[in-house]
């Protein structure tokens, strides 16, 4: 590496960096651009918006959550059951009032983030299998308090209300997806808590050498995600009025893909919360374009497009990621 | 919880009972990951000779149990090997999917069978190269690059049809998923085929060393000279193939191609199948018959729950408790 070279390697560098750290965000902004201009009025309604981010929020719950998992190097498989149990439970609770139910369904859901926490830290299982176990208990057990039909709120209950209500023109729970994503964001900025988990992440054995709490830190990053799948369970019996059995399948999947397009290394140690906002943004919103697309009845498209369209974009992120990483280790730099 | 690490006793001289019952818990673990699933699916097999009317039968032995057992013991297969390069493969449930759309549309076009078969077959191969590139030669993670195809697979497998359900009635297509040779189910026939051919590769051939030298250390074995990266390559192949295999049972034992269910899920019950057989996720060890042993092991659990009056949820809970249960008692000690 001469000095000669080095100049324009550092602007690719810098270009690379701006693509893997704003790439997802740039993706959005074109996509939000492309659906006012061929969608017009409709697409930038404040309908469209509010249903948007109201919808969004829940994945936007659970994909936090997840990012904070993947950033100590762990992943959480159990998220899409513990949105079902979180729900089911919510709205069996519910009957005690909306407090009481909104209490139940993230208090459940943090037990199984616990319980997750004490196999990983505590027995030293692979957090992969563990949570794979637990996916599996977990919608069993949900299915079991609902009697293995959909569980429905009633009517004469305000848990409903929770999905119907609005602040300064925002759903409720867009307000706590948004609420969410600034507190882990300055949690991860600011707290010492937030440098924890990206040093575990980073390096365990150099964080434990440090002196650094790895055991409870990696602990609470399971319980923050379990209680945030709740609580996006919450929010979608809210919602919906009603738990299916299939509530939450695939989730942690989809979150798992909505953390990655927004940048975070699922080798842990680097990411940003706010990027998953923007994955979990962009990959909802090819949805909702597709709709659009389609009510214009100039191009059909099938719905199965959309998980094809998905699939295509996960992959365009990860080969971008990969071109980034060997380029920054052929440099030899650390950004 | 604020104190960080566990005080260590000083252990200045061991006396020598100590130091061999030290040296017998290790054996005792030694034995718990090698044979716990094996004594498990004892202990299960027992327990139904003795309680459940009618089980040491032809019909709930080979029908259900086997039956039942070995379309996920066969994509279990493939999961050990690309476990044992320290991979994971998430997309099979997908694949599985596309395959059964492929042949089952050949077929009723009125192509031939085989061409049906080999078109499916090929189909699936060719997503695992997909696989096998991004983890080989562009370094993406296991986790994430099989994702990509399990997220798309199954677009892709309901766009070859807009979704809809086909039913099928071709006796010598669907000779893979309700023919019975001799009184033997023929995708039982099968399984045993496959692990009888993957336990031989793993044994015999230079695959299957590097597949595990891969698995074990992948620096050590490149600069060993393992070609590391198409070892791994061939086993995503090999995951993809078998997974197509068995979208072609399932579509064929149904009576139908449905892109929406084929496989659906089959992603977890073969990695719990490979897991509660002792195999690490971090790769360098393959038991094909572990895996084997392993969904044969969880089926009769499930079947044994239900016989007795357990919900189907109960015994989805007890599952994963006794997936835990298997990994704490085989964990390995890094």
């Amino acid at each position: 590496m001469t000095t000669a070279t080095a100049p324009p390697r550092a602007r690719r560098l810098q270009v690379g960096l701006l693509l893997q750290r704003q790439g997802a965000l740039i993706a959005l902004v074109l996509l939000v651009v492309l659906g006012v201009l061929r969608y017009g009025d409709r697409f930038a309604t404040g309908y469209n918006v509010q249903s948007l981010l109201a919808d969004n929020a829940k994945y936007g719950l659970v994909a936090l959550g997840m990012t904070f998992v993947i950033m100590t190097g762990g992943i959480d498989l159990s998220v899409g059951s513990v949105v079902a149990l979180g729900g089911v439970v919510a709205i069996k609770v519910s009957q005690h009032g909306l407090v009481a139910g909104l209490a139940a369904g993230i208090g459940v859901g943090a037990l199984v983030g616990i319980v997750n926490g004490w196999l990983i830290t505590r027995l030293k299982l692979q957090p992969f299998i563990v949570t794979l176990a637990m996916l599996l208990a977990v919608r069993g057990l949900a299915l079991n308090v609902a009697h293995t039909r959909a569980a429905v709120a009633s009517s004469e209950s305000n848990f409903q209300k929770l999905g119907d209500w609005s602040a300064f023109g925002l759903p409720v729970a867009a307000w706590a997806m948004v609420l969410a994503f600034v507190g882990g964001a300055a949690a991860l900025h600011y707290a010492p808590w937030g440098r924890q988990v990206l040093a575990v992440g980073g390096n365990v054995d150099a964080a434990r050498l440090m002196g650094l709490p790895v055991a409870r830190t990696t602990f609470s990053v399971y319980v923050l995600s379990g209680a945030l799948s709740g609580c996006a369970g919450v929010f979608l019996g809210s919602q919906n009025g009603s738990v299916d059995t299939a509530a939450g399948q695939g989730w942690e999947l989809s979150a798992i893909a909505a953390v990655v397009v927004g940048g975070t290394l699922l080798t842990g140690g680097i990411g940003s919360v706010l990027s998953t906002l923007v994955g979990v943004m962009l990959l909802q919103l090819i949805f909702n374009l597709i709709v659009f697309e389609n009510s214009k009845h100039v191009l059909t498209i099938s719905s199965y497009w959309e998980s094809v369209i998905r699939g295509a974009f996960l992959l365009v992120v990860v080969l971008l990621q990969v071109r980034l990483i060997r380029r920054r280790s052929a440099t030899g730099r650390a950004a | 919880m604020t104190q960080g690490a566990v005080q260590t006793p000083a252990a200045d001289a061991p006396s020598a009972t100590v130091r061999s019952r030290a040296r017998m818990r290790e054996q005792w673990k030694g034995y718990a990951q090698k044979y716990g699933a094996l004594a498990t699916l004892a202990v299960l097999f027992l327990y139904n000779a003795v309680e459940t009317p009618h089980f040491l039968t032809k019909q709930s032995l080979l029908f259900i149990l086997l039956r039942q057992a070995a379309p996920i013991a066969i994509v279990a297969i493939g999961m050990a090997i690309v476990i044992g390069t320290a991979g994971i493969d998430l997309s099979v449930g997908s694949v599985m999917a596309i395959a059964g759309q492929v042949g089952a549309t050949i077929v009723l076009h009125d192509h031939p069978v085989v061409l049906a078969m080999a078109a499916a077959l090929l189909v699936s191969a060719v997503c695992g190269f997909f696989n096998g590139t991004l983890v080989a030669r562009y370094g993406v993670q296991p986790i994430i690059a099989t994702l990509i195809l399990f997220i798309a697979g199954r677009g892709i497998a309901q766009l070859i049809t807009g979704g809809e359900l086909q039913p099928l009635a071709n006796p010598a297509f669907q000779w893979v998923g309700l023919a019975r040779p001799g009184g033997v189910p023929a995708q039982v026939i099968i399984a045993l085929v496959v692990a009888v051919v993957a336990w031989l590769v793993m044994r015999l051939t230079v695959f299957g060393r590097h597949v595990l030298a891969v698995g074990g250390n992948e620096t050590a074995s490149r600069l060993a000279g393992v070609p590391s990266a198409r070892v791994k390559l061939y086993a995503y192949i090999a995951s993809a193939t078998l997974a197509g295999l068995v979208g072609l049972i399932a579509v064929s034992a149904n009576s139908a191609s449905d892109a929406n269910n084929t496989g659906l899920g089959m992603e977890l019950d073969a990695i719990a199948a490979v897991a509660v057989a002792g195999t690490p996720l971090t790769g360098g060890r393959v038991t094909v018959w572990g895996a084997v042993v392993g969904a044969v092991m969880l089926k009769l659990l499930q079947n044994t729950l239900i016989a007795h009056g357990i919900t189907k949820e109960v015994a989805q809970m007890i599952e994963g408790v006794v997936i835990v249960a298997a990994l704490y008692l085989q964990r390995h000690e890094s």
